[in-house]
């Protein structure tokens, strides 16, 4: 029976481990649906940018088209809870995050919070935030915002930073 | 054989994790922020969708260096293939980074280029081809990167058979910090390959006691430990062995393998006693794992040994009844796959939040199926396989909303074109009127421009007269006709007081010239304002004109032949599914049937032995043994 156990945990702790002939097919056959997987990947991806631009033009043309990105500054370390974005006093979007989408946003990324329509000309945008700080106190914040509406499509970067950092508060950035 | 460079891939995944792109710490292109929020969230569908969009658009500039991307456009070059190498696109990754190489940049970028290149080569199982990269790699290296290039390469060596070359690059990276563990582990590794077994060994022991506290590095260590274990144990070193098996630590993926094998390395040392307290910890552990499944028979097994027949006869019983409710489980698993039920729990949604969450799935309730599978889920071939079928779970989902959301398209234009085609015919009649009286007033102006300019070569007061002084000009010109045809002392005064008073109009109108000059700019200056005004209206009117019509005009045969492109992808799709998920389905049984028979093998033994150990336990009563 040692014989037996030993056989076992050989087989447990191999570290070069033989395959048999009926693997090789195993592997071979999802060698060929991964490169499938990988060609029908292609494929959609490349209907889903048609499919972007279908989009785009159908439901936000560039003379109306208005686009809200949010950020958090570099090392920021305010769990943001909440965002409420106004345009001309009217709630464009409101959004809660969870601890995933934080993080992406801790590591640089920038969330497209809000996409819409608007005539060309001046307007006024409101940010409201809510969180808490690193020492646990709550945090909110509101800030507004003119901007002007051009031709072309207006893109807004909203950036937030906590009293702690170097420049607090809610900024906006044009692009 | 397993392919060597298999086993060293987690020390590949944290040379990966190091260089890893910098987030965008002065963000410039906000489409390229939100490819990196999609992909820091493992979102990489779209982020490809977002970033592949971002650069061909770039591309497409007269003037890229003007783009905001521009700023980001290595770090986006890096990153395309970085997604794609995560949304397990091997066939694609690595091209844009190519372009990088092939570009004219300076050596540096070529040389991160060059490793990053390698790095997907590798991964795509390619070796020659990151050893190609890693050789276009000149001069000056990135401090950032250096390690982690050497320690490629060094695993480049290993996958091609050149362990020799290998253990040289290895050595040189044992101080870097980086990489603590897993370059020891790696050099190890080298060093038996290579046929240097006594070192090997010593370096095995060396990485099995490296002092860390990162998960990742005492990880390594664990396996250091497990490797170095059981090689010792294959040549009856078995101190060596138990000394290695003792640093694993009792929390940790080799934790139950740990503790099995240093109870054989105890028995292989007639030390029975000492087997007993990891087997006997062991058995209160996971009860589908193998380890523990196995400890169950050996740890009667050792009390058999001890001459405990009682205790050990105890013990094959509990083992018996043990195996028995684990191969109920194994057979409801296996009926579980039949009906489907593994695939089902594969894409509930709930658990996916994390990355551990294929561990998480026997937690679930009603997933019997998911038992006895965690090991295997685990397994590279496995994992390729599953997240296949989840990405084409994810395809499908996309799919099916594009294909509502066509529904959705065609409607919003239905209803724009009802909205439109009756009001415009009434607005492009209106519109026909105001352009030609625009049209003759703006010939007004530009006769009124070109005039005024003519004045500022050739002075002409008199085109500068109010209308006033011209009827006053006109009624002295007749004035003046009448005169000449008449004669007298009347007339003569008269002739003087035309005169006269021509004087005075023309000395106003020389005097006044420049003044009245300057206020016909600024008159025209501020018709121009206005004009501009006009044509902006005009320019809006035609744009918005032109936006009605494009808002449902021309998308009949796009959204036709992007309907047909999404079935023929949703059928694909479909297909490649259900024949992964029958492949999983396949090895997901197998793997259960091999579990089956373990158990069956187990329970025999067990039957066998625990008749075997009462008849030994009456025999020493009987003899008036020990019990």
């Amino acid at each position: 029976m040692r014989k037996h156990f030993l056989v076992v945990m050989s087989a447990l702790l191999c570290i070069c481990a033989r395959t048999s002939p009926a693997d090789e097919s195993a592997r071979a056959q999802m060698k060929g649906l991964d490169e499938q997987v990988q060609e029908v990947k292609s494929d959609v991806l490349s209907i889903a940018a048609e499919l972007n631009q279908l989009e785009e033009k159908l439901l936000y043309p560039s003379d109306t088209h208005l686009a809200v990105f949010v950020s958090l500054a570099q090392g920021e370390t305010l769990r943001l809870d909440a965002i409420q974005i106004r345009i001309d006093g009217g709630l464009a979007t409101h959004y809660i995050y969870s601890f995933k989408e934080l993080d992406a946003l801790r590591r640089g990324g920038a969330q497209r919070l809000y996409s819409g329509n608007i005539a060309t000309g001046a307007h006024e945008i409101e940010v409201s935030v809510s969180g808490k700080l690193a020492n646990g106190k709550d945090y909110t914040q509101t800030e507004r915002f003119p901007f002007t509406k051009e031709i072309k499509p207006k893109l807004l970067g909203v950036v937030l930073a906590g009293p702690g950092a170097a420049q607090p508060g809610i900024h906006l950035g044009d692009w | 054989m397993r392919r060597p460079w298999q086993w060293l891939s987690i020390g590949l995944a944290l040379a990966a994790s190091a260089a890893r792109p910098s987030v965008a710490a002065d963000l410039r292109d906000l489409y390229f922020g939100e490819a990196l929020y999609q992909a820091n969230q493992g979102h990489y569908f779209d982020a490809l969708e977002r970033l592949d969009a971002e650069l061909a658009q770039h591309r497409s500039l007269d003037e890229p260096q003007l783009d905001s991307l521009q700023y980001h456009i290595r770090q986006a070059d890096f990153s395309v293939g970085d997604f794609e190498l995560r949304y397990r696109m091997h066939l694609r990754a690595g091209r844009a980074i190519k372009a990088v190489l092939d570009a004219d940049v300076d050596q540096p970028v070529k040389n991160e280029a060059a490793y990053r290149l390698a790095r997907i080569e590798f991964q795509k199982d390619q070796p020659e081809d990151a050893l190609r990269a890693l050789e276009r790699i000149q001069g000056t290296v990135p401090d950032n990167i250096r390690d982690d290039i050497e320690f490629l390469r060094a695993n480049v060596y290993l996958a091609l058979g050149r362990p020799g070359d290998a253990a040289d690059v290895l050595r040189r990276l044992q101080g870097a910090q980086s990489l603590k563990g897993f370059a020891a582990y790696n050099l190890g590794i080298a060093l038996l390959q290579s046929g240097h077994s006594p070192e090997g060994l010593r370096q095995l022991d060396k990485a099995g006691q490296v002092d860390s506290r990162e998960t990742a590095t005492a990880a390594i260590r664990d396996k250091s430990n497990m490797v170095l274990g059981s090689l010792m144990l294959r040549s009856e070193d078995y101190a060596h062995a138990q000394l290695a098996f003792d640093r694993v630590r009792l929390e940790g993926p080799y934790s139950n393998r740990a503790l099995l094998s240093t109870g054989w390395a105890e028995v292989s040392a007639h030390d029975y006693q000492k087997a007993l307290v990891p087997w006997g910890m062991l058995i209160g552990r996971d009860p589908t794992d193998a380890a523990v499944q196995e400890a169950k028979l050996a740890l009667p097994f050792a009390y058999g040994k001890l001459r405990v027949y009682g205790r050990a006869a105890t013990l094959y019983g509990q083992a018996l009844d043990s195996f028995g409710k684990e191969l109920e489980k194994v057979d409801a698993s296996l009926r579980s796959i039949r009906a489907g039920n593994f695939l089902n729990a594969l894409v509930r949604e709930e658990i996916k939040e994390d990355n551990v969450w294929v561990v998480r799935l026997r937690t679930l309730p009603d997933t019997p199926e998911t038992f006895y599978l965690t090991e295997l889920m685990a397994s590279n071939d496995f994992q390729t396989a599953l997240q296949n079928y989840l990405d084409l779970e994810d395809l499908h989902r996309r799919l099916i909303a594009w294909q509502d959301g066509f529904d959705a398209f065609e409607d919003l234009i239905r209803l724009r074109r009802a909205n439109y085609e009756p009001l415009l015919p009434q607005v492009d009649a209106h519109f026909r009127e105001l352009d030609s009286q625009m049209r003759v007033r703006l010939e007004q102006r530009d006769h009124l421009q070109k005039r005024l300019q003519d004045l500022l070569t050739a002075p002409r007061p008199t085109l500068l007269a109010t209308v006033d002084e011209r009827v006053a000009l006109e009624r002295l010109r007749k004035i003046d006709k009448a005169l000449q045809h008449a004669s007298g002392p009347e007339c003569d005064a008269l002739q003087t007081r035309m005169q006269h008073l021509q004087g005075v109009l023309t000395w106003r109108l020389y005097t006044e010239y420049p003044e009245r000059l300057t206020q016909a700019h600024k008159d025209l200056h501020a018709l121009n304002d206005n004009v501009r005004m006009l044509q902006e209206q005009y320019t809006a009117f035609v744009r918005a004109r032109q936006a009605a019509v494009h808002s449902y005009a021309g998308y009949d045969q796009l959204i036709t032949r992007m309907r047909t492109h999404v079935g023929e992808a949703l059928q694909r799709v479909d297909t490649l599914q259900a024949r992964q998920g029958h492949v999983i389905e396949a090895v997901a049984i197998d793997e259960l049937n091999i579990r089956r028979q373990r158990l069956e093998a187990y329970q025999l033994q067990a039957r066998y032995a625990v008749a075997d150990s009462y008849d030994r336990a009456l025999k020493e009563h009987a003899t008036g043994g020990t019990q």
